[in-house]
């Protein structure tokens, strides 16, 4: 492959980066004032990419066809269904982010410039093939992502939400980083092609060491437990479409590179991770169910914090698809997390929506009360995320949990796909409080603020997709995902 | 027997994984302040790119140095913004008192 080949497949990258260099140029000359014109190129840029991304999720090339720059990088249809969606939550954030700023002062020029940088670096997480690579592209989001959390400099709970997020975050990261060293140290090589023939066979301590510390370093990226604390207060601190932002895309980007990592470089070894996927995914499943349980118990209940914990739930069930190590488990999560993109961003923008009479936003949960009879239209999307994140039938959540529960029983998982069911019943509770809450309860009537139209805009496109007519996409969705994912499993 | 001779790999990885617990324990035994975390998390880094320099000199394979610099440089950027987020908390908070990042809880 020669170096033009290489530059083409990493189009998408390259256009952003000169994209977010350019406009960083701007940001310096046009400052603040610049910030919404920054913010509309940024959408541009994003758009661009996505359409120099979208040839390659249908192009059926896999393996050393799209393997660029001596294999640190695949342009394959699995990198770029995780790119479309990672493109489709930064535009999200984009559009959302002008009008909540206004309140607070603005919004910066940075903030536009930050969630460029941030999809580059999960663009390459995804397209990540070496772990030196991984690395870049993880340090490139996890970096933009402290200051995005910490935007808000005249706020209290954002620079906490930056410093906890930071401190745990480069934790994460030296702790994925000694893994990586010592699955290089004991594989001899970094590339993920490379990792897998080294380590066919039974796995030497140090190796299997390596990829225990790796596994609990990218655990912390997707927010599953037992490395979820850090969850709930960076979702409630950081202001709201960052919020938006970090469920939406770090999500897609962390779980393919993880997905990437176990099923391509740790291939071979499956039955040494096996047990801790099934362990992590179902410890997930419990501990989102119960914290988000005591959000809605709680005196002050807040809603970011309970999606937080819904967040953490539903990584849970997506990793039931990883625990089955099959093409069709991997197709079965990338159905899951396209779907757990719209019900986020559906989430998000209705919680955005609720504003008291000076635009302040509502968070507590018992400030809801009687939402039905104010915001009859916000209730009802609020309600639709919530049954759909349960996973309850009409609703096209279920869809989600429905192709990795089977997936899990086509390998063999019954009892997984047993306890996941089982587990999500629990959830459940949580979930419909909150309709309670908006629908049964008193009117308490706080929400009585204005909402505008890119918001009802992205609210009925995302609510429609998680609608049960979200239901006739799923062939068109379902092509692409196994399309994807046989792009993930394909040697050589 | 002692002399330059006999020192291998493992005590290079024995050396690289106690100064990694010596900054995992500082992160969290730590109730005073926050810059000792950041120190912490320098101690971790350093750890993870003795490994890998000594990995690559094991190897006999440039990678590993490679991937040290490519640590290094992050690592210059991770101190940067941590010390940048550290301000404007202390500007809001007046402390970094670890106990007092309590803000938010549930």
């Amino acid at each position: 492959m020669t170096l033009v080949d290489s530059l083409r497949l990493g189009a998408p990258e390259e256009w952003l980066s000169v994209a977010g260099l350019g406009l960083l140029m701007v940001a310096a000359w046009g400052g603040d004032k610049a910030a919404r014109l920054i913010g509309l190129l940024a959408i541009t840029a994003l758009v661009v990419a996505g359409v120099l991304v979208a040839p390659s999720l249908t192009g059926h090339l896999s393996g050393s066809a799209v393997a660029a720059f001596q294999g640190q990088y695949s342009g394959d249809a699995f990198a770029a269904f995780g790119k479309l969606l990672i493109y489709l939550s930064a535009i999200v954030t984009l559009i959302i982010a002008p009008r909540f700023f206004d309140r607070s002062g603005g919004m910066r020029a940075e903030f536009p410039l930050l969630v460029l940088f941030a999809s580059l670096g999960m663009g390459l997480m995804v397209s990540a093939t070496d772990l030196i690579m991984l690395y870049i592209g993880l340090e490139l989001n996890s970096l933009s992502a402290y200051v995005l959390a910490s935007i808000l400099r005249n706020d209290d709970r954002s620079a906490e939400a930056g410093l906890k997020y930071f401190v745990l975050g480069a934790l994460a990261s030296g702790i994925l980083l000694f893994g990586m060293s010592l699955v290089y140290g004991f594989a001899g090589t970094t590339s993920f092609h490379g990792i897998h023939a080294a380590l066919n066979g039974p796995m030497a301590m140090g190796a299997t060491f390596g990829m225990i510390f790796m596994l609990s370093g990218l655990a912390f990226k997707i927010s599953a437990a037992p490395f979820h604390m850090w969850t709930p207060d960076v979702y409630e601190g950081a202001p709201t479409p960052v919020t938006t932002f970090f469920a939406t895309a770090p999500k897609v980007a962390a779980m393919a590179l993880l997905m990437r990592v176990m099923l391509v470089a740790f291939g071979a070894e499956v039955g040494a991770w096996r047990q801790i996927i099934v362990f992590v995914s179902l410890i997930s499943i419990v501990i989102g169910a119960l914290g988000a349980i005591g959000q809605t118990n709680a005196e002050g209940g807040n809603i970011k914090r309970l999606m937080a914990y819904s967040s953490i739930n539903n990584v849970g069930f997506i990793l039931v698809g990883l625990a089955a190590a099959t093409p069709q488990g991997a197709s079965a999560m990338l159905v899951y997390l396209a779907i757990y993109v719209a019900m986020s961003v559906a989430g998000f923008v209705a919680v955005l929506l609720l504003r008291d009479e000076e635009g302040n936003q509502i968070e507590a949960i018992a400030d809801l009360g009687g939402l039905s009879k104010r915001r009859p239209g916000i209730a009802a999307a609020l309600a639709a995320v919530m049954f759909s994140l349960a996973g309850i039938p009409p609703l096209f959540g279920f869809w989600g949990k429905f192709v990795v529960f089977q997936a899990a029983v086509a390998s063999g998982l019954l009892w997984l796909a047993a306890l996941g069911i089982a587990a999500s019943v629990i959830g459940a509770f949580y979930y419909l409080k909150v309709v309670k809450v908006m629908y049964f309860d008193e009117d308490v009537g706080k929400v009585t603020g204005a909402g505008d139209t890119p918001h009802f805009a992205l609210l009925i496109a995302s609510g429609v997709f998680i609608s049960p007519l979200g239901y006739l996409a799923t062939p068109w969705l379902g092509g692409l995902a196994d399309g994807a994912a046989a792009a993930l499993f394909h040697v050589g | 027997m002692i002399g330059p001779s006999s020192i291998g790999i493992e005590h290079y990885i024995v050396v690289s994984s106690i100064l990694f617990v010596l900054g995992v324990l500082g992160i969290f035994l730590n109730r005073k302040n926050v810059i000792i975390i950041l120190m912490a998390i320098e101690l971790i880094l350093l750890a993870v790119n003795l490994n890998f320099v000594a990995f690559s000199a094991f190897l006999h394979d440039l990678t590993g140095q490679i991937f040290a610099m490519f640590v290094l440089t992050v690592a210059a950027g991770e101190a940067a913004i941590g010390l940048a987020i550290l301000v404007i908390y202390f500007r809001r908070r007046g402390t970094i008192a670890v106990d007092d990042v309590n803000r938010m809880k549930g």
